[in-house]
């Protein structure tokens, strides 16, 4: 999933200083998983954004919706209703950072503003945790590294490590972050496949990935 | 025990304080409580095992939020008391209107207002 966090309230309350109305749209989809911006992420936020501004003598209307997911067109069509019969100052989505953009471009003279921070896609650890698994490169070769992708979970991303910083198990950069190096050879140990690590995996074509521009997928059996 | 506690403290009965939600409490905070306490079981002694646990976890996060907007994290607390300990009860809601009369009533509040759960 698309894992995400709030971003300091602090920040929000800048974001909407000048506003009175303003609408509060959270998203059904990974942000509600990841416990970051779903129906009750956007009631807590909605609930703190009101009591800062009665302290400051200044109340604020917050209308909050939560949305099937933000990041498919058909789903903005539920902003329809609320926005076409009311006057709102701005927007602020709880979605990942795909969300608002598409609020924006459905509503062109509507202010939108990002109320979370968009951080990895990942996989939880455990209730409250989360950790980065992919880097969305493009091409995928976790199965030459007994499945443990070093791309997302090496910090230099090396593709023949592990480096020198490896001690231990974990990684140089913080006594918590295993050397996933380290867990490649122990898979790849128990699997029987420590012969593959004497290749040497030549470097990556990263055309695929972030270096090639802004990315598209076209499947001509579904598009109408 | 026929033991007083001042008037203002307001009681929500909840079956569990492994119930109270982080935005109960907000929600306290915003309608005009000066303040908002959690009554929970003693550690260790949840009949869910771990209600308590939880409840203290979402009351620090609510401090958490009330200073991040300026407001004194003191206004949200959680207490842990068995429902043998009558007395107990009392002074807690003494002890906390007290804090929160040393430190006014809310900016947030039309009246001065104070909340408890209690489970």
């Amino acid at each position: 999933m698309v894992v995400g966090e709030s971003k300091p309230i602090e920040e929000i309350l800048a974001m909407v200083a000048d506003f009175d109305k303003i609408l509060l749209t959270g998203c059904k989809g990974c942000v509600t998983v990841c416990n970051a911006g779903g129906q009750k992420e956007v009631g807590i936020l909605a609930s703190a954004l009101k009591i800062a501004r009665k302290k400051e003598g200044r109340e604020i209307q917050i209308d909050e919706v939560t949305l099937e997911r933000q990041c498919d067109p058909e789903y903005i069509d539920q902003l329809e209703e609320p926005i076409n019969n009311n006057s709102y100052d701005a927007v602020v989505s709880m979605a990942c950072s795909v969300g608002p953009q598409y609020i924006a471009a459905r509503y062109e003279d509507l202010l939108v503003f990002p109320a979370l921070n968009t951080t990895f896609i990942g996989g939880s650890l455990e209730h409250g945790v989360w950790a980065e698994f992919c880097q969305a490169c493009g091409a995928c070769g976790i199965h030459n590294f007994g499945a443990l992708c070093p791309i997302a979970r090496c910090a230099k991303s090396l593709l023949n490590g592990p480096c020198g910083g490896s001690s231990g198990g974990k990684c140089e950069i913080s006594p918590e972050t295993d050397c996933v190096w380290h867990l490649i050879y122990d898979r790849m140990n128990r699997l029987g496949q420590l012969d593959k690590m004497a290749n040497v995996v030549m470097f990556k074509d990263w055309t695929t990935s972030r270096d090639g521009g802004p990315r598209k997928i076209v499947r001509e059996d579904l598009k109408q | 025990m026929r033991l007083n506690y001042p008037s203002n403290v307001k009681i929500v009965n909840v079956p569990c304080t492994g119930r109270v939600d982080i935005l109960h409490l907000l929600k306290a905070v915003e309608d005009g409580a000066d303040g908002v306490y959690v009554a929970g079981c003693l550690e260790g002694d949840c009949h869910y095992l771990s209600g308590n646990l939880k409840a203290k976890k979402r009351v620090a996060y609510v401090k958490k939020v009330l200073e991040e907007i300026g407001l004194e994290p003191e206004r949200a607390e959680m207490y842990n008391l068995s429902a043998a300990q009558g007395t107990r009860f009392a002074e807690i809601a003494r002890e906390f209107t007290e804090r929160i009369r040393e430190l006014g009533p809310s900016p947030v509040g039309s009246g001065a207002k104070s909340g408890a759960e209690a489970a």
